[in-house]
């Protein structure tokens, strides 16, 4: 698993408060981890703070899965 | 008018976050009062307060217990603690799990007197230090008052009245007298009332500190602090932490084998008129909300054997209280006791009026009225009042008179008897 990867899991548990084996990389936020639009916004706001990059709405509207996450800022991070 | 009776208590106080604990600490005489440690408050006007202690301390508070981990990082402490505090109440009286035509007719009337402080304050230096795409998404709907409502309807599906008083620190008796009066008028049959209050942080000590409303006096010895009724007071120390009780129409209580602690069966209501923070100098605001309260619950003034004071230890509230007191009842005061609960556990603001009502039936249920802590050399004017000083004592206490009073001027008086 990618450090990246770790990194996602850990702020996915710590705001969404589910056990650290449900956040494979294909769960989805809503379906999967009980996530609600809002929730995204929190987890896009840490995602940008803990990897220092800047995703816009419309990018984090296209955020569904852990691993849809996980490329974004593999693909963005300086 | 349909009566309406009290099945279920719940509390989360900083002498205990169930309603035995904090009760039998209250009975002997503990103080909840300490150096503050959310933050720290050496240069504040005052740097003690009683604090909800944590879930490792001997008494302290599990937030997991009955509040998701997701929601205890959205929203401040006094929702957290009016969740859980609903809890509680509901599981007391039995009635977590009620069918959707009983869930239509069950409601919300949880209040609080300030709301969500903390996160103002702390959200506010986000946004004034990285701006305002760091300031989060749960910012509004995990400070607002009526959010313990929407919470607890959500996590229970109770679809009745949801409402939510603000009425400073006369919240949590004003919430329980409208929602008696939501089901004495048929717009429900169960309701949780109550209130809380989770404002300990910076700018509140800071805010009540300025105001001069907060003791400062005694750093050293906190426990001392908080001393209704005695020479040496010098004002509140803050207290945090909420009170809920489930309300019930009678004949559905009685109909299901309920276990019914009281009833409630007088609340006065009025204004002072006077000033935002100082209490009428005759204490006409005191005075006419008790005798509504009195009125309207048939009683004698002899029958009511207790009172819990909203005596906060300011040097002007507690015996202007005091002295509308002794005008109401003349002299069947010689023969009630009188005391207050918050020289133990401070004053808890918007909860104050429901953890003290709770407090008032507990009274009742073990025929006992618990201490005013502190009260070394009574003012002149407690003379011939039982204050109940520094030990609880055993007596009969059929009928109590609970008290409330706010910022604003605006006054609630509970009278409640055991059936």
């Amino acid at each position: 698993m990618s450090e990246t990867a770790d990194r996602v899991k850990k702020i996915v548990v710590e705001h969404l408060g589910v056990e650290a084996d449900k956040v494979t990389e294909d769960a989805s936020f809503i379906d999967d981890l009980g996530a609600d639009s809002l929730d995204i916004v929190e987890l896009v706001m840490a995602f940008e703070e803990e990897f220092g990059v800047e995703i816009p709405d419309d990018a984090a509207e296209k955020i569904g899965t852990v691993k849809d996450a996980i490329n974004y800022i593999d693909e963005h991070k300086g | 008018m349909r009566r309406v009776v009290v099945t279920g208590l719940g509390l989360v106080t900083p002498l205990g976050a169930d309603v035995e604990t904090a009760w039998a600490n209250i009975l002997a005489a503990k103080s909840g009062a300490a150096t503050i440690t959310r933050f720290d408050a050496t240069d504040f006007q005052t740097n003690y307060a009683c604090e909800v202690k944590p879930a490792d301390h001997e008494y302290g508070f599990d937030p997991g217990k009955r509040v998701d981990h997701k929601i205890q990082r959205q929203v401040d402490p006094f929702i957290v603690y009016g969740i859980d505090a609903a809890g509680q109440a509901l599981e007391d009286a039995g009635l977590t799990e009620m069918s959707e035509e009983e869930r239509l007719r069950a409601g919300c009337s949880i209040g609080a007197g300030i709301g969500g402080l903390p996160g103002i304050e702390s959200e506010s230096l986000v946004l004034a230090e990285k701006g305002p795409k760091r300031v989060s998404p749960h910012f509004v709907h995990g400070r607002l008052i009526n959010l313990i409502s929407g919470q607890v309807s959500i996590k229970y599906g109770l679809m009745g009245p949801n409402h939510a008083v603000v009425t400073a620190c006369s919240t949590g008796a004003h919430s329980i007298g409208d929602a008696a009066r939501m089901i004495a008028m048929d717009d429900a049959d169960v309701m949780l009332a109550g209130g809380a209050e989770g404002a300990i942080c910076p700018i509140g000590i800071a805010g009540f500190g300025q105001a001069r409303a907060l003791s400062t006096g005694f750093r050293d010895e906190p426990w001392r602090a908080s001393r209704p009724y005695d020479k040496d007071r010098d004002g509140f120390v803050m207290g945090e932490g909420a009170g809920v009780v489930v309300l019930e129409e009678y004949e559905r209580a009685k109909a299901r084998g309920a276990k019914i602690y009281a009833e409630v069966i007088g609340y006065g209501l009025s204004g002072d008129a006077y000033h935002v923070t100082a209490p009428h100098p005759e204490g006409s605001g005191a005075y006419r909300s008790m005798e509504m309260a009195m009125r309207k619950s048939g009683l004698a003034l002899s029958d009511i054997d207790y009172i819990n004071a909203h005596g906060t230890s300011t040097p002007l509230g507690d015996e202007l209280e005091l002295g509308a007191v002794r005008k109401l009842f003349g002299n069947a005061i010689g023969d009630l006791s009188m005391s207050s609960t918050k020289s133990a556990i401070g004053h808890l603001l918007g909860g104050a009026g429901a953890v003290e009502s709770i407090f008032c039936i507990l009274a009742m249920r073990d025929q006992v009225a618990p201490p005013t802590l502190n009260l070394d050399n009574p003012s002149e004017n407690c003379a011939g009042v039982d204050l109940v000083p520094h030990q609880a004592k055993q007596r009969p206490i059929k009928a109590v008179l609970n008290n409330s009073f706010g910022f604003g001027g605006t006054n609630a008086s509970l009278v409640m008897r055991a059936l």
